[in-house]
């Protein structure tokens, strides 16, 4: 056996063709203030920022295994950030983004170490009664109205901008790098020491521990870091939103059901699900959501389908039939031409 | 005399608590499933005899005869024809599963019984009340309490003392063995999910009487039974018993000091006991 023979890389052609496609996309929706109407960017932002919790949400379940059904928590948290600090301490709604991550991360760390306690699916009951107990405090807060919720006021929302126009494209701009961020920082962690980590964690958790990873910690980091980008995202939603309350902040159905849905249409445990399921999401949604209730029964028996008939998602179903990978991660080895 | 009033209405309130907890108890220590449609399934109980007394005009703990084989067919149909395909090592497709069905479930009695909240008239019983040493209780809490045990000794004597009991304890234990000696695992696992369905239609039914509930509410009912498990410990489900007391107490002495705290002291009292006692107060089997 010759070794010279064999290459072993990381990048395909396929996701060099597919890099620059990319590219391409992101500089046209950068463009997206010049040539789309108001209600598109709408729904663009609005795309953006489910595709960014569900690529969140997705790192948790896929890789970290940590199923969480209580991620409006952190949704609701960020949202209510960016009100008191823009409200009661002065800051730029930018700047009040950023400071909700951070007091995100702060929040999750005694969080992570109680819930962690619990494992698999009371785990994941167990994020729910936190996200609870989050909506039922703020619901205590008459600072921020209560259960009623309040409006950001009009002062701070001109601090963003003084024209509707700019304002409009300054949180589509956001939403949109916010998405590009997440997808990028899940891309880049996947494919770093902490990633390989992770993934062997993933695979085998009893295997990974006699390799000396530490597996409390490594998921711990995850979590944390999740908690910050969906406080964050929260921020950005709720800055988009101009409202607040208790019971639309901390919604199960939009912030948790929905992403779920999302990742599992697509492909759970890939980077490349999210962003599919997000597209079919929308898909569905703008062409059924007439139809009210019977769409999120829909929506439920696709994931319930989904989930027994193709556990992997469409992507997955794509990748067993064509060996694609758009964001690589693995190796391949292939043979090299005896030319 | 009002703390002790209230340590003594939570207790009773607790025993509504430890039936939402007893069906989750049960699936979860004979096929290690957590069922996220728990709560919706108490719920859809509780509109099941919405439908039973509206149609036939009987009194609502009557209806518990016809509602609770109905569960129990629902259940032993769901677990043969879905969750009994989600069972193996991985943790992932029970969860998402159970999580879909809640939003179908959710959304079908949306769809059927709309929005507005409902209640079961039970005409005096949801009113009677007796005096009992200084104390007022009411006739429908000590009535759910007293099922609240009765139910956790049926469940009790069917598992330690019945044939059908030795086979749930054998595929608890080990479920390629127990498939070996003779057992149909599939078949046992229906018939645990077709008895905790029967469980939770007489906590529906409870329920129903007890408050007004709407088709939002299963989210709320798993919460409760979800943490009366974990108070009690995983698989004692006298523990569970206990488990919900606790909860209920907690949130009966919260709402005595601001009534807006009362669900909120709940949840802190069972993050409280989850910090210091992480396998619950009487664990048995650790998950």
């Amino acid at each position: 056996m010759n070794s010279q023979t064999y290459a072993v890389s990381r990048s395909s052609r396929a996701a060099r063709v597919s890099a620059i496609i990319g590219t391409l996309v992101l500089i046209i929706l950068v463009a997206a203030p010049w040539w789309a109407g108001r209600a598109d960017m709408r729904l663009m932002g609005e795309l953006f920022l489910y595709l960014a919790l569900a690529s969140l949400w997705n790192l948790m379940a896929g890789y970290a295994g940590l199923v969480s059904v209580g991620q409006q928590a952190f949704v609701g948290f960020g949202g209510y950030m960016l009100f008191a600090l823009t409200m009661f301490a002065g800051l730029h709604p930018i700047t009040a983004i950023a400071a909700a991550g951070l007091l995100g991360a702060l929040i999750s760390v005694p969080v992570a170490v109680l819930i962690f306690r619990l494992r698999g699916a009371y785990f994941a009951i167990g994020t729910w009664v936190i996200a609870e107990v989050f909506r039922l405090g703020f619901a205590q807060v008459s600072a921020l109205g209560g259960g009623s919720g309040s409006s950001l006021p009009v002062a701070i929302v001109k601090s963003l901008a003084s024209k509707r126009a700019m304002r409009e494209s300054i949180s589509y701009w956001l939403a949109l790098s916010a998405a590009v961020l997440v997808v990028a920082s899940v891309y880049f962690f996947l494919r770093s020491r902490k990633g390989l980590a992770l993934t062997a964690i993933r695979d085998n958790e009893t295997a990974a521990d006699s390799l000396g990873i530490d597996i409390w910690r490594t998921k711990f980091v995850v979590y944390v870091v999740t908690s910050a980008f969906t406080a964050m995202i929260g921020a950005l939603i709720f800055l988009q939103k101009l409202r607040i309350s208790p019971d639309a902040a901390f919604s199960v159905n939009d912030w948790t059901a929905f992403v779920i849905f999302i990742v599992v249409i697509g492909g759970i445990g890939t980077i490349e699900g999210p962003i599919i399921g997000t597209f079919v999401f929308f898909l569905l949604r703008e062409t059924l959501a007439d139809l009210g209730t019977v769409y999120l029964i829909v929506l439920g028996v696709v994931a319930i389908l989904v989930m027994l008939k193709a556990p992997k998602g469409l992507w997955g179903l794509f990748r067993a039939r064509f060996d694609v990978q758009i964001f690589p991660l693995g190796y391949r080895v292939s043979k090299r031409d005896p030319s | 005399m009002d703390w002790l009033n209230a340590i003594v209405q939570g207790t009773l309130l607790g025993g509504l608590y430890a039936l939402f907890a007893a069906g989750l108890s049960l699936i979860f220590g004979v096929m290690r499933l957590v069922n996220i449609a728990h709560g919706d399934l108490i719920v859809l109980a509780a509109y099941l005899g919405l439908t039973v007394t509206t149609a036939t005009g009987i009194h609502p703990l009557l209806a518990i005869v016809v509602v609770v084989p109905v569960m129990a067919a629902i259940g032993y149909v769901l677990q043969r024809g879905l969750l009994n395909q989600t069972l193996g090592d991985d943790l992932l497709p029970p969860l998402l599963v159970t999580f879909g069905l809640s939003v179908i479930i959710q959304n079908a009695l949306l769809e059927g019984y709309t929005a507005d909240p409902q209640k079961l008239a039970a005409g005096n019983l949801e009113t009677a009340s007796f005096a009992f040493g200084g104390l007022t209780l009411g006739v429908l809490p000590v009535l759910t309490f007293s099922f609240a045990i009765a139910v956790i000794w049926g469940l009790q004597w069917i598992f330690y003392c019945t044939a059908l009991g030795r086979a749930f304890r054998a595929v608890s234990d080990n479920q390629d063995i127990a498939q070996l000696m003779g057992l149909n695992r599939r078949h046992i696992f229906g018939l645990a999910m077709a008895l905790a369905l029967a469980v939770t239609a007489i906590a529906g039914i409870l329920l129903g009487i007890r408050t007004s509930f709407d088709p939002s509410g299963g989210g709320g009912r798993l919460i409760f039974g979800f943490e009366a498990v974990i108070i009690g410990g995983l698989g004692n489900l006298w523990g569970t018993l206990a488990g919900g007391v606790i909860l209920g107490v907690a949130q009966t002495v919260g709402a005595k000091i601001d009534p807006g705290w009362q669900i909120l002291s709940g949840h802190i009292a069972f993050l409280l006991i989850l910090a210091v006692r992480p396998n619950g107060l009487f664990p048995r089997i650790s998950a």
